[in-house]
């Protein structure tokens, strides 16, 4: 370790936490100016108050956008994690040609432009004669929390040593009985964390649920319409605030759940990997 | 006690032996995963290929001519519009695909090789922000950098400047600040992956055999990272190709891009063959852009011998 | 539980396993090449081989975990077609160990148990009971993350062993563990066998762990079993090359058949010459020559004036020290190979300068005649 330890420029901490303000920085300023008195958001600032947040729950559309994502968001993340179990572990349990192209495949909408993706599904959907409704939302979101989903499943599944699965019926279990007492135990943490990283992708997603709603807001679509008036925008800083705090939040948990799952397994990587 | 018990049973359970085609790895694997796949398929691969068909075709009002035409793609790549919108999206993603790669690769090295017990603090610090809404952190970057907003009236209250620059906001460098912002974690965690692969005894080997620090960075670490740094740069080059909130958002009337362009036809304007053209057009074009960056990463990567 | 089996025991060589022409093929390739093999009541067998030759294979088809392509295994009479891994008379330790991480260690212990729905106190009376066999009292609340390798390997045995089974199945069961802790299991799970009488079928490529802890052993090579029976045969009369080679060092001389009758051989060798042994069961001439063997410490140093019946004359080439043992490389005279020999340093074996001419004892009895 000491020959690499001595290629450590001095820049590089410096430089290191500079990139953590980088990062963390534009995101700050929602919050700050959420509790600023003046409407626009400039220095100096002009004095705490809460009354943005206040508000919020006055206003039925936004009550309404925040139902409705709620619904979707549950929807999307329970359907995306069934999805995402049986492709996860199919892919860390069996080998079969075209297993790699199937996963490629099933993991693609996390590198295609959003649009392009958003605007194919339209295209189908109104071909199919599906009316647009928070339903075709729920079907876009669940394709692009798959590839999340299956990412945390898959570092939870990765590790499990399937002769645990063996032993536990050798030991006598029936195959339910393994997949209740052995497997499904050890994947929960997994399992629950892919639920909230799914919810919270739903949560937050603007594009897919843009183009495939019909009259339903969502809402970082309410955002989006409240962008346009420049009075509405400390609400809009109140509410994104509020959206932050949730999905770091949910984050969190979910991330402390996944590590709990890698442990359980033995193997590392997930999100990161 | 079992053994006696569970021996003592009717041992031929009838049919017991099942099929060797049912009980073959391929198909259970296969049969498991085809939910998924089939999802895959309805959603993903049947509508990219309805976009396809659709570039084909004419728009005639209200319905769709279905007579093959490649004029879509003319307009596409002729219309002085879309030429110079599409030049200017691949413009922006080259530029920001490098720009959050070379910011990535030290944060990526940092965190790596001198991380130490704190590496997965690092790492979730870096990926937090990156869980937060897209369109918020655009909609950050707007107050940021709009006339009246924190950057302007921040330099003006430190006297710095004398009234607020409109220089800041809607223009193409406005979309690359704030893309390289939102895609910055994207770039680190690939980088990051492969540098966490490169095993510690080479570098090690390295320098046993005279190469100092840099040397053995550039001859040993650097090479090993490129599967990272070519996986960072897809990552980021394909998608913020078709980016469309920040553009909308922050890119004002230079800022515009080729995503926009495509809402257009399938709002306002109407006219689903020229959208589908031009998305595909997009996809085409970043992915030979993407498959060069490949190309050239790999031969700079064998220059470092 | 242990006079059940002693008076069982009594019954001699019943079969407990019985595999018949068992093959294992994934498509062109034999895992397992119609191999028979009766494994007897209460015994100690090992299937010992390289990896890759169908030891653990075959061990997984008696668990239940693999199929036979065709063939036939039966379980103390019964049959096992069909019948799945849970509803066997047989318990496995693994390789792995398998402990359920997310229980405790009388959780792990227990899981088989619940099946059964004993009384609580039932239960947790052969909990403890299993854990003392392993000597692991008092540990029963630990975590299973917490075990250090050797008291993983110990639940490991406990859970299979409360489940009382008629056979217990060991795959590889020492290979994590250092060498020393690895010794001492080797004498703690004969032991145990032997304490609880229950049929133990090991799987392994250490030949001097199957050689220390088996009734029986059977050597494997590419899918077939080579040879089958007690380890001090399979050391002193090897069938073939490739066992003799398998089982420790072997010195090999081409030989030349003189003659050949129904219990003996008469060999023409350069070196040792003409030699009559006996000649082994599974004796197939091929052609007129064989090979004869010898371990490297069958052969003796001959001190100063010494002699013996059985001699042979060479010079010492290379010298190896290895603490109580010297092991000499020897040159003879019109033999190909030279030959090693392994000598205890208590006569001094150890200063022998190289370029020594000495003379070297054998018995007969030691020389072995293998086909070629």
């Amino acid at each position: 370790m000491t020959a690499i330890k001595r290629f450590l420029p001095g820049w590089l901490p410096t430089y290191a936490g500079l990139y953590i303000v980088f990062l963390y920085l534009p995101v700050i300023f929602l919050p700050i100016f959420s509790i600023n008195i003046a409407a626009t958001p400039k220095f100096p600032l002009s004095g705490a108050t809460l009354q943005w947040y206040e508000d919020l729950p006055r206003t039925p559309a936004l009550i309404d956008a925040t139902w409705n994502s709620l619904m979707v968001g549950v929807s999307a993340s329970i359907l995306s994690t069934v999805l995402g179990i049986l492709a996860a572990r199919s892919i860390t349990r069996y080998r079969y040609p075209g297993r790699r192209t199937i996963n490629g495949l099933i993991m693609a909408p996390l590198v295609l432009p959003e649009v392009i993706v958003a605007i194919s599904m339209l295209l189908v959907m109104l071909q199919l004669g599906l009316s647009l409704s928070l339903f075709t939302v729920v079907l876009g979101h669940v394709l692009v929390c798959i590839p999340y989903s299956m990412t945390v499943l898959t570092s939870g599944f990765e590790g499990f040593d399937r002769s645990l699965e063996e032993a536990s019926a050798d030991l006598g279990e029936s195959a339910f009985g393994t997949f209740r007492r052995v497997t499904l135990p050890m994947v929960a943490p997994a399992i629950i964390s892919s639920l909230l990283v799914c919810f919270t992708i739903s949560l937050d997603e603007f594009i897919i649920a843009f183009f495939l709603t019909g009259t339903e807001a969502t809402l970082p679509i309410y955002i989006w319409g409240q962008l346009r008036f420049a009075a509405k925008l400390p609400g809009v800083l109140a509410l994104g605030t509020l959206l932050l705090l949730a999905s770091f939040v949910l984050m969190t948990v979910a991330e402390i759940l996944r590590r709990r799952a890698a442990r359980r397994t033995q193997s590392e990587g997930g999100l990161y990997a | 006690m079992t053994a006696a018990a569970e021996g003592s049973r009717p041992l031929r359970m009838a049919g017991a032996r099942r099929s060797p085609l049912l009980q073959s790895e391929a198909v259970q694997g296969f049969a498991l995963i085809s939910p998924t796949f089939v999802y895959a398929l309805i959603l993903l691969v049947l509508p990219i290929l309805v976009v396809i068909a659709h570039s084909f075709w004419t728009q005639h009002y209200l319905t769709i001519d279905h007579t093959f035409t490649l004029e879509n793609y003319r307009i596409a790549l002729t219309e002085p519009i879309y030429r110079d919108l599409l030049w200017r999206s691949l413009y922006i993603s080259l530029t920001v695909s490098l720009l959050t790669v070379v910011l990535a690769y030290p944060i990526a090295y940092f965190i790596s090789f001198h991380g130490g017990r704190h590496k997965s603090l690092w790492l979730f610090l870096i990926t937090i922000p990156f869980w937060t809404s897209y369109l918020l952190r655009v909609m950050s970057w707007k107050v940021i950098l709009g006339y009246n907003g924190v950057l302007n009236s921040g330099l003006m209250g430190l006297g710095i400047i004398s009234e607020p620059s409109d220089a800041l906001l809607y223009n193409s460098t406005a979309v690359i600040i704030t893309l390289t912002h939102a895609w910055a974690t994207f770039a680190i965690l690939p980088i990051f992956v492969s540098l966490e692969k490169v095993d510690r005894t080479l570098v090690e080997a390295a320098t046993d055999l005279g190469d100092g620090p840099l040397r053995s960075f550039l001859r040993v670490t650097l090479p090993l990272s490129a599967p990272g740094v070519i996986s960072a740069a897809l990552i980021v080059m394909i998608p913020t190709v078709g980016d469309y909130v920040t553009p909308k958002l922050v890119g004002g009337k230079d800022g515009v891009m080729i995503a926009n362009a495509i809402q257009a036809q399938f709002g306002k304007a109407s006219n689903w063959p020229l959208g589908a053209a031009l998305s595909v057009t997009t996809m085409v074009i970043v992915s030979l852009m993407a498959g060069t960056t490949v190309l050239i990463i790999r031969a700079l990567q064998r220059l470092a011998r | 539980m242990l006079e059940r089996v002693q008076s069982e025991r009594t019954q001699g060589d019943r079969t407990m396993i019985d595999i018949r022409d068992v093959t294992r093929s994934y498509g062109s390739f034999k895992a397992l090449d119609n191999a028979s093999l009766a494994i007897h009541e209460g015994e100690f067998f090992s299937l010992l081989g390289p990896s890759g030759c169908g030891k653990t294979t075959l061990l997984r088809m008696i668990a239940g975990f693999d199929t036979p392509t065709s063939g036939s295994i039966a379980v103390d009479g019964q049959p096992m077609d069909g019948i799945p891994a849970n509803r066997r008379p047989t318990n496995m330790v693994f390789q792995s160990y398998a402990i359920f991480p997310h229980l405790n260690v009388e959780q792990n212990v227990a899981y088989g148990l619940k099946r059964l729905r004993l009384d609580a106190g039932e239960e947790k009376r052969r909990v403890e009971e299993a854990l003392a066999q392993v000597s692991l009292t008092g540990l029963g609340k630990r975590r299973a993350t917490e075990l250090s390798g050797g008291q993983r390997q110990r639940v490991a045995l406990a859970r299979a062993l409360v489940m009382r089974p008629k056979v217990l199945l060991l795959d590889e069961p020492l290979s994590a563990l250092d060498k020393k802790l690895r010794e001492q299991m080797q004498v703690e799970l004969r032991r145990l066998q032997q304490a609880v009488g229950i049929t133990f079928v090991l799987v392994t490529h250490d030949q001097y762990e199957a050689l220390a802890m088996s009734d029986r052993i059977a050597v494997m090579f590419g899918g077939r079993i080579a040879q089958v029976a007690s380890p001090k045969e399979i050391y002193q009369r090897p069938v073939n090359r490739q066992v003799a080679d398998f089982l420790g060092g072997m010195n090999f001389v081409k030989a030349e058949i003189v003659e050949e009758n129904g219990a003996s051989l008469v060999l023409d060798t350069l070196g040792f010459g003409r030699v009559k042994t006996d000649k082994p069961k599974a004796f197939v001439r091929n052609g007129g020559n064989a090979t004869l063997g010898i371990r490297p410490e069958r052969l003796r140093v001959l001190w100063d004036n010494a002699t013996a019946k059985f001699e042979v004359a060479g010079k010492v080439v290379e010298r190896h020290y290895f603490g109580e043992i010297t092991h000499l490389i020897v040159e003879i005279p019109g033999l190909e190979k030279p030959l090693s020999v392994t000598e205890t340093n208590d006569f001094g074996a150890d200063d022998i300068p190289v370029g020594t001419s000495i003379r070297l004892a054998y018995d007969p009895e030691a020389l072995v005649a293998m086909a070629d």
